[in-house]
């Protein structure tokens, strides 16, 4: 018979290894998975994680990973403050749309504009306002009125989607456009552009902004005391409520500063790899970014490496998708799996398993 | 506008409240056991994929419904395992389910799409079902709807009238002292977990089967989070549960009708009106009674483990 005992403290080395570990075991499930599909688990495997760095076509898709891991860092650095202080901010979705209408909105306004150096500005704070407000929403519906954050942050997603399709087809419609839906190509236009900085990278003004959140994130947890209050408000609300934290207003800032970061997130977007406000704007990045989250135990660099591999899966799962038939699903599947794999192991950082008969009791 | 029929509405409303109410209903078990699971929109879109699946390959609706329950009941233990033996946050691990649903359920549902949905019988009640304006509101509907009212009925029975009700909401509300009477916490919470996954099922396969009736990619449409939400609406309570979902079936069943109608609002601002009054019905109740005096279960979402 097993049984758990808690560590006096959560064990350091094993929460290191099982984010591995549940890698580990999400290939190999995945690979039993891909032969019920009908391929060749290894060939699939190899597919997914090695050739879009290693392979034939690296050169291509190897600038890709900064791409696809910037939004999911930038959107996981503000959910992982929220989280560790027990605030559920899971409408990332929502504020990257909002951050992205918002911001593309601003631009727009000043088409056929050439001020760069006004225009582009604008539209990033624009695009963090917006997002910061849609998640504002429901930090101050909770403040104010106990409302679960839960709850109105995921409805707010479904409100968002519907104002991007409004904007698509609505007020943002490119008039040149043909009357196809859809606003004018933001990267495409040389004062909104959001261009590879480093030609071959995939890096991005989006990409710059995720490293630096990393930075900033690392530095306000361990050195001021917002990032104490996070932290110990995550340990003990009532050991936090002694030593001065008002967790109203910490709500509030970790409601901002997620969003904020969403919104970000999806005016690089928009303004880059998307290149403008269409239907089908919203890809999913900010649930894919609560996975990252926790993959990266909620800690900066953690959610750094996190992001890097989760954007592989995507890569490697379009290059799947091409070369050997697998369903784009099966990916999204592969994600969730390894967010379960990574909660069930989790269970060793905090507990001991003990084997043998239960003696003490 | 003038040809929207409110006795056809008003029927509708009831075919659009099933799938909420079934989902609802299991989570609402599921909380007042003490456990938090947010994965009600991924079983919910499982049972949807899997009983339109079942339902195509055997021919038969009703075997579709028995698989989407056994499929929802399936996921859920997953997320029972997780919380309960091995003690993972109960958000997150909620999520995941969710997260990991809507993947499985896209991927077993490629092959399905386009497909008709088997053929359901309309169950005319005799006699009743002639009665002017009621019969065509009340007694001309499928099976499941009856179901899910009958549903309510044997929860709230279950919850108040039954020792093992009693028993279930004892370990919801403390844990610690249910187990020092010698309930089996962990037992008790997988049995609700795996109803509460069943019903999400159920629910999901009333949308694919009778209600839209068809597969598609992204079915439930947050259908599951409006659950979650009608549950805290409901204040823990079969019966406010009830008119919980009847709400929200009517809104959404009038903004289909305007949008049908041509009404001169524009059809987003109708679609996303079903999630802005669940947010406002949210907000009004959590301020009517000051948050956490709302009725919540005392052991809601807490781990529990017995060290001794």
């Amino acid at each position: 018979m097993m049984r758990l005992e808690r560590r006096p403290q959560p064990s350091e080395a094993w929460s290191w290894a099982t984010p591995i570990l549940a890698v580990v075991l999400t290939m190999i499930v995945g690979g039993i998975l891909f032969v019920f599909l009908g391929k060749d688990p290894i060939l699939a495997i190899r597919t997914i994680f090695w050739d879009p760095l290693f392979g034939s076509f690296a050169s291509y898709t190897r600038p890709q990973l900064l791409v696809k891991a910037g939004p999911l860092i930038l959107i996981a650095i503000g959910l992982s403050l929220g989280f560790r202080a027990g605030i559920w901010n899971i409408g990332a979705e929502g504020q990257y749309i909002m951050g992205a209408v918002t911001g593309a909105a601003v631009g727009l306004a000043f088409y056929p504009s050439e001020a760069r150096w006004l225009v582009f500005p604008l539209m990033i704070v624009a695009g963090a306002i917006g997002g910061a407000f849609w998640a504002w929403i429901p930090g101050i519906l909770k403040v104010r009125f106990g409302t679960n954050e839960i709850l109105v942050s995921l409805m707010l997603v479904y409100v968002a989607e519907n104002i991007l399709a409004y904007a698509a087809l609505g007020p943002l419609k490119n008039p040149e456009g043909m009357g196809f839906p859809g606003s004018r190509n933001l990267a495409r236009w040389d004062t909104t552009a959001n261009p590879e900085l480093i030609a071959g990278t995939g890096m991005h003004w989006g990409v710059a902004f995720a490293f630096i959140a990393v930075i900033a994130a690392y530095v306000l947890l361990s050195r001021h005391t917002l990032g104490f209050a996070i932290r110990v408000t995550g340990a003990s609300p009532r050991a936090a409520a002694f030593s001065g934290v008002d967790p109203k207003r910490l709500v509030i800032l970790a409601m901002l500063i997620s969003g904020a970061l969403a919104g970000l997130a999806g005016i690089f977007e928009v303004t880059g790899p998307a290149g403008q406000i269409s239907i089908d704007f919203g890809v999913g990045y900010g649930f894919t970014a609560i996975i990252v989250a926790f993959l990266g135990r909620l800690h900066p660099i953690g959610i750094l490496l996190a992001g890097l591999l989760l954007a592989l899966t995507y890569i490697g799962g379009e290059m799947a998708q091409l070369q050997l038939g697998l369903p784009a699903a099966a990916i999204q599947l592969f994600q969730g799996m390894l967010l379960f794999f990574l909660l069930a192991l989790d269970v060793l950082t905090n507990f001991r398993p003990r084997f043998g008969a239960d003696a003490a009791a | 506008m003038g040809d929207i029929n409110p006795i056809l509405l008003l029927a509708s409303l009831m075919v659009a409240s099933t799938p909420i109410l079934f989902a609802a209903l299991g989570e609402l078990i599921v909380e007042r056991a003490g456990v938090l699971n947010l994965g009600v929109e991924g079983m919910m879109i499982t049972g949807a994929v899997v009983g339109f699946a079942a339902g195509v390959g055997f021919g038969s609706a009703t075997m579709g419904f028995i698989a989407a329950a056994l499929a929802g009941a399936a996921l859920s233990l997953i997320f029972g395992v997780l919380t309960q033996y091995l003690l993972s946050n109960q958000v997150a691990t909620g999520l995941a389910l969710t997260l990991f649903g809507l993947g499985l359920a896209s991927l077993i549902g490629q092959s399905y799409v386009g497909i008709r949905a088997p053929a359901t019988v309309r169950l005319d009640i005799p006699l009743l079902s002639d009665l002017p304006v009621l019969g065509r509101i009340l007694f001309r509907h499928d099976f499941l709807v009856y179901l899910g009212l009958g549903m309510v009925a044997a929860v709230w029975y279950f919850l108040n009238r039954t020792r093992a009700g009693l028993i279930l909401k004892a370990v919801g509300e403390n844990h610690e002292a249910a187990h020092a009477l010698g309930y089996k916490v962990v037992r008790i919470r997988l049995a609700a977990i795996a109803f509460g996954g069943a019903m999400a099922g159920l629910g999901g396969a009333y949308l694919s089967i009778i209600r839209v009736p068809q597969w598609t990619e992204g079915l439930t449409a947050g259908a599951g989070w409006i659950a979650l939400a009608i549950v805290v609406f409901a204040s823990w309570r079969p019966i406010r549960l009830l008119v919980g979902a009847y709400l929200f079936g009517g809104i959404t069943v009038l903004q289909l009708n305007l949008q049908a109608a041509g009404a001169r609002v524009p059809v987003e601002i109708l679609s996303m009106s079903p999630y802005l009054v669940t947010i406002i019905v949210l907000v009004i109740l959590s301020a009517g009674r000051g948050g956490a005096a709302l009725g919540a279960p005392g052991s809601l979402g807490r781990s529990f483990h017995a060290s001794r």
